[in-house]
């Protein structure tokens, strides 16, 4: 790693302050950031250190709406009692990311703007239509994520929380690349008021809605439905775990799965 | 800019300082400043979970934390198990199990086996022992002694 100077500020504000200096970067529990940072992939001035941030650190419902702070490790939202009776889905999504050592100190605001195109969070932003509240404004989950590793925060902006809406169902299905537990291909399913909502992460350069399927589940919310319903492997990623073909046909076979655990 | 800062944190239940730079890691500082060299780096990129300790009460890889991000906090590395000339359970039930070959991995199980233990109890369940050890790889022995040991261990913690 190049060294860097580091700042471990007791708010936002003094955080934002502290990134508009200079070639500075936010770090939250360090998962991704550190082993990008051991590669040399990049260089930075200061790191920033949202860990004595306090008060974007936690869980709360707030009316139709369950509210994750971004500071809140992985491991606390699969193991609070909250999350498990009001947003299932999420917890189990929580209890799935990486092994314990990693969900005890990596974040979901991390997970969030680090926008890996395997990791598991960002599917629930786009399988809830959550909303991004940041310190400088508010995301719609639909405008958040823009490519492999982008999103749509700019420069020096801070995710505070994130805004969940509470469904009638959902659920996460994760079919793990069993060597680094990321998702080959991760659907989470939701049903509300709304409409149903089927994001797919894993299989393309970025996090996206399953459109066919959502229309299909829509009229039938039953994994019969999803019966002639396929998906084109030509925008999908392609690697060493799976080729693209592989990775639409369990597009379709995971959706059907993670509509059954919704039941 | 970078150079270097002080901190200070309580490791084994004793107050260290040292100074080290912003990129220095925990396990650096617990290895080469403290020279607690019980905590190993096997590879470095966080997968392996041989450099597991046992940060405010939570089990995390050590190679992947910056030492000044411990400011204040309470660290236990497995020096900081045994009593004296006393093992700790986990530690006698890895020794009379045979839950280890060549011993790389074993700082890193046994501290992330404690802290298995300190979440889900003391009856631990092959399925949970396995699950919770997916952070922790062994290239030697093929695990199957490892859980044996740990729920040996976990046991022996509740008569502890
Ligand atoms: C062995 C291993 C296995 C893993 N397996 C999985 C898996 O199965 N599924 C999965 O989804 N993930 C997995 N991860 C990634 C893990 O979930 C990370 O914790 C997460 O991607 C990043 O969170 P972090 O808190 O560690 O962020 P950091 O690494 O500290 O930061 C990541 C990025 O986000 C930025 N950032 C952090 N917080 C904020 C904020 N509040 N506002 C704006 N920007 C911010 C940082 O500047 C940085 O660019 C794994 C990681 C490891 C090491
Ligand atoms: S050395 Fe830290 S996880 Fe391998
Ligand atoms: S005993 Fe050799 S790596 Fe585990």
């Amino acid at each position: 790693m190049y060294d860097f100077d580091y700042y471990k500020p007791a708010s936002v504000a003094e955080a934002a302050r502290l990134l508009a200096a200079g070639d500075s970067k936010l770090l939250a529990g360090g998962m991704s950031l550190i082993p990008s940072l051991k590669m040399r992939l990049n260089r930075y001035s200061a790191l920033v250190d949202l860990g004595a941030v306090l008060d974007i650190k936690g869980i709360r419902r707030d009316g139709n709406f369950l509210v994750i702070g971004a500071m809140t490790p992985h491991a606390v939202v699969a193991a609070s009692a909250e999350v498990r009776k009001i947003l299932p889905a999420i917890a189990s999504l929580a209890e799935g990311i990486g092994d314990p050592l990693v969900r005890n100190r990596g974040t979901m605001g991390g997970s969030m703007a680090n926008a890996d195109p395997a990791a598991d969070y960002p599917s629930a932003i786009l399988g809830l239509g959550a909303t991004v509240v940041t310190h400088l404004r508010q995301i719609a989950g639909d405008d958040f994520f823009k490519g492999v590793f982008e999103t749509a925060l700019q420069a020096g902006e801070i995710i505070k929380e994130v805004h969940f809406p509470i469904p009638q169902k959902a659920a996460y299905t994760k079919y793990r690349q069993p060597a680094s537990r990321f998702a080959l291909v991760g659907v989470f399913v939701s049903k509300s008021a709304d409409g149903v909502r089927v994001a797919v992460t894993g299989a393309a350069p970025s996090v996206f809605r399953f459109t066919a399927a959502e229309a299909a589940l829509a009229k039938r919310f039953d994994p019969a439905a999803l019966d002639g319903i396929t998906i084109k492997p030509d925008d999908l990623n392609s690697d060493i775990h799976a080729s693209a073909e592989y990775r639409a046909h369990c597009v379709v076979e995971i959706t059907r799965r993670a509509v059954l655990a919704a039941q | 800019m970078s150079g270097t800062h002080k901190v200070s944190m309580t490791v084994n239940g004793k107050t260290v300082t040292g100074n080290v730079e912003g990129r220095t890691l925990l396990v650096q500082f617990l290895r080469e400043h403290l020279q607690l060299t019980g905590t190993h780096v096997g590879c470095d990129t966080s997968q392996c979970g041989c450099c597991t300790v046992h940060l405010n009460g939570n089990g995390v890889k050590s190679c992947a934390v910056l030492a000044l991000a411990c400011e204040d906090a309470n660290v236990v590395t497995i020096e900081g198990l045994a009593n004296g000339d006393k093992l700790h359970p986990m530690q006698e039930a890895f020794r009379e199990h045979h839950g280890l070959q060549c011993g790389y991995c074993t700082p890193g199980m046994i501290m992330s086996a404690v802290d298995m233990v300190n979440r889900n109890g003391f009856e631990l369940d092959e399925k949970t022992v396995r699950k919770h050890l997916e952070g922790n790889i062994c290239r030697c022995t093929g695990y199957h002694n490892i859980v044996l040991a740990v729920q040996a261990g976990a046991a022996a913690m509740k008569n502890s």
